[in-house]
């Protein structure tokens, strides 16, 4: 087991969140989430271009960097932290999916081109590739360039977002980093990439993973910046963070990170060494992060006062981010029902 | 040998010699010598001091294996988990020579004699006075929640020798022969029946010169390095037992209640998912302690949530299990001490508040409590319980 984070990962994350830092502040999040687009492009294209970081998983022969999950889990972790907004976690998990069909053309066009893509589920396709349905919430919807649709009968099957009889809808979304949109699909035609049951469920076990390690990130950056206040913030003589009332609550709140971190740094190394063990350890990250994340970015928001309820404060952009993140792969009662399975009880 | 190995010889040696109901002190030394002889007594502790100087790695895979065994090793819990690393970390070559084989042999038992009536949580200001003698200390006082002092043959005594000083300045560390004259054990039943700690009094009892443990009235620092090991012993599990001793746990849990019920299988992912994450933490810390970064302050976090989780799963145990829980015949009654025994968790070793405290202050670098104690003389504090 490996817990602990090497040189490289601890490395990785430095440039990762010193790109981000410069690249795209909080400044930055808030212009991109109120431009059009809801995101900026020149950010989505350096962090592929500079770190390579849609490429990270991508098997070297389709021109990725052959990383592992829990090198990954690191990057998710600063982009998380960041509230990046934009196609990155959409397109991680439109890989995730493509990895185990070893898709060439998909893999190398997100490693190499910048391709954006995301999974979308609901509609049907039939086996010569032609989609029709609905789907009424999809990720990045509205700006990724190809549609992943998973299809119970038919694997995947990749739809270009302009294709004919592709009709896209924004939808009013909490997390405003984070847009979505329902798609509409009629007798849309796209290619059909084979798929299997395995690799299926692996996949929703590794997309789980990821977006464990993305509200590890939301988590860690909420934590700090409450710890950062309390101890500059004054009320009656003292700074807020020599109360009691504060300092065990964020005493508390570190427990669950220090808990969130273990759990996260097992499933992604269950992911890359021990397969067998995954099912679980992805089913706990969820339903874990999930919790701990919006109780964390929750609390940090109350004990930040009323500034912390401001438009203007970041405060409720973790926040909303945190409890969208929480429902973001099904309700949490879901992913309980599905560890008592796991566990055989 | 590689690790794997270390660990499969450390199993076999376990399944030979870890006899099921073995109890009471003597098998308790039986057991410590048999582990020494085996190699398995002090596995990651100096060498020439009677330890087997390997790494963490090799203390931390016995650990794992212990972990599916009973260990008869209760009494050596405190000598182990506390007092004998302090005495590594801050005893002369000469006390290390003296003290530190004997516990690892089984032939000495420790106990640690910090807190007191008017000093729990606030040990430092403890009352307990050690003065000058010749070739020594005179000590007198009262301590309490002594674990294991009734099998002690040592103790790491936490005394007072200037009240002229600030309470945190004025105290010293010292080792006392719980044999000697003067000394007075008295077992307290806690609120579980057991009778596992003890009230100790001090009456005129001398303690030598070569007994000190650090510096004259820098003895405040020296505590500070047992509670770190504390700690770390009641996070990691030192000499205690498993999930498996335990019926509140989810592995016993599972086996006895019904999982057809959809909230009692919810509550049980939720006991799952708490125990594992705590277990994934301490793999953590014990990964970190591998890799030469020393947990310290963190312990506390571990402990703290030790507590949470034993009290929670006793509570949820009994109110899965329902009446029948509360009243037993003469061979049941597990859950009803599983939940007497949770409060000691949160309690020992420092309370949930002070565990709190402390990953605030040290952890997280919080701003400390003002506070109207810290440079005035122990002699004009206001301590313990007062009108």
């Amino acid at each position: 087991m490996k817990l602990v984070l090497s040189q490289e990962q601890q490395d990785l994350r430095g440039s990762v969140r010193s790109f981000l830092a410069s690249v795209s502040p909080m400044s930055g999040v808030r212009e991109a989430m109120e431009s059009a687009d809801g995101y900026d492009r020149s950010v989505y294209d350096r962090l592929n271009g500079e770190l390579g970081l849609a490429g990270l998983i991508v098997p070297e022969e389709y021109g990725g960097a052959g990383a592992g999950h829990a090198d990954l889990a690191v990057a998710l972790e600063e982009t998380g932290a960041a509230l990046l907004p934009g196609p990155f976690l959409a397109t991680v998990f439109a890989t995730i999916a493509l990895l185990p069909e070893r898709d060439k053309e998909l893999l190398t066009a997100v490693a190499g081109g910048g391709l954006t893509a995301t999974v979308v589920s609901g509609p049907s396709a039939g086996p010569d590739g032609v989609v029709s349905g609905i789907a009424p919430q999809v990720i990045n919807g509205l700006d990724a360039e190809v549609l992943l649709v998973r299809d119970g009968r038919h694997g995947l099957v990749a739809v270009d977002a302009d294709a004919g009889g592709v009709t896209r809808e924004a939808l009013g979304t909490l997390d405003p980093t984070r847009r979505q949109a329902r798609i509409t699909f009629d007798r849309a035609s796209g290619r059909v990439i084979a798929g299997s049951a395995a690799g299926e469920a692996r996949s929703r076990d590794l997309i789980a993973v990821a977006l464990a390690a993305e509200q590890l990130g939301v988590l860690r950056a909420s934590l700090d910046a409450i710890l950062a206040y309390s101890r500059i913030r004054v009320a009656f003589g003292r700074y807020i963070g020599s109360y009691q009332a504060v300092k065990h609550k964020l005493a508390d709140m570190h427990c669950k990170l220090e808990q969130a971190e273990s759990i996260v740094r097992h499933a992604a190394w269950a992911a890359d060494e021990s397969p067998g063990e995954l099912p679980e350890a992805a089913a706990l990250a969820q339903i874990y992060l999930g919790r701990a994340c919006f109780e964390v970015a929750r609390d940090h928001l109350l004990l930040f006062g009323g500034i912390g309820y401001t438009w203007e404060h970041d405060a409720h952009l973790y926040y909303k981010r945190a409890k969208a993140d929480e429902v973001l792969l099904g309700p949490p009662r879901a992913a309980r029902a599905r560890l008592a399975d796991l566990l055989e009880l | 040998m590689d690790l794997e190995e270390y660990r499969r010889r450390a199993r076999a040696w376990l399944v030979e010699n870890a006899v099921e109901g073995a109890e009471g002190v003597a098998a308790a030394r039986r057991f410590m010598a048999a582990m020494y002889d085996a190699g398995y007594s002090g596995i990651s502790w100096p060498k020439e001091w009677g330890g087997q100087g390997l790494t963490q790695a090799e203390e931390l895979a016995f650990a794992a294996e212990a972990r599916d065994f009973t260990l008869p090793i209760y009494a050596f819990s405190i000598g182990l988990g506390m007092c004998g690393p302090t005495i590594v970390d801050l005893g002369t070559d000469e006390q290390r020579r003296r003290w530190v084989r004997p516990l690892l042999r089984g032939e000495r038992i420790w106990c640690q004699l910090f807190s007191e009536p008017g000093a729990g949580s606030d040990v430092a200001s403890l009352q307990t006075r050690a003065e000058p003698a010749e070739d020594g200390w005179i000590v007198n006082g009262q301590k309490v929640w002594t674990s294991v002092a009734q099998y002690a043959d040592l103790g790491l005594l936490l005394a007072r020798t200037d009240v002229e000083a600030p309470k945190h300045r004025g105290l010293t560390m010292l080792v006392i022969d719980m044999h000697a004259p003067g000394v007075t054990v008295r077992p307290l039943k806690d609120m579980s029946g057991r009778s596992n700690f003890n009230e100790i009094f001090f009456d005129n009892v001398h303690i030598p010169a070569e007994n000190l443990i650090g510096q004259v009235d820098d003895g405040w620092s020296c505590a500070v390095t047992t509670l770190l090991h504390e700690r770390l012993s009641i996070s990691g599990g030192v000499g205690m037992s498993g999930a498996r001793d335990n019926p509140a746990s989810f592995e016993r849990l599972r086996e006895v209640v019904d999982t057809g019920d959809p909230i009692v299988r919810d509550q049980l992912v939720e006991l799952y998912v708490r125990s594992r994450a705590l277990t994934l933490f301490n793999q953590r810390l014990a990964e970190e302690t591998r890799a030469g970064v020393f947990p310290g302050a963190r312990g506390s976090a571990a402990k703290l949530l030790l507590a949470e989780l034993t009290n929670f799963g006793a509570d949820l145990a009994i109110s899965l299990a329902g009446p029948e829980a509360v009243a037993y015949d003469d061979d049941g009654g597990g859950l009803a001490r599983a939940v007497s025994q949770a409060p000691g968790l949160s309690l020992g070793g420092g309370t949930n508040e002070i565990m709190r405290n402390i990953v605030g202050d040290r952890v997280l670098n919080l701003p400390p409590e003002p506070r109207s104690d810290k440079n005035v003389p122990f002699k004009d504090l206001k301590v313990g319980t007062q009108q």
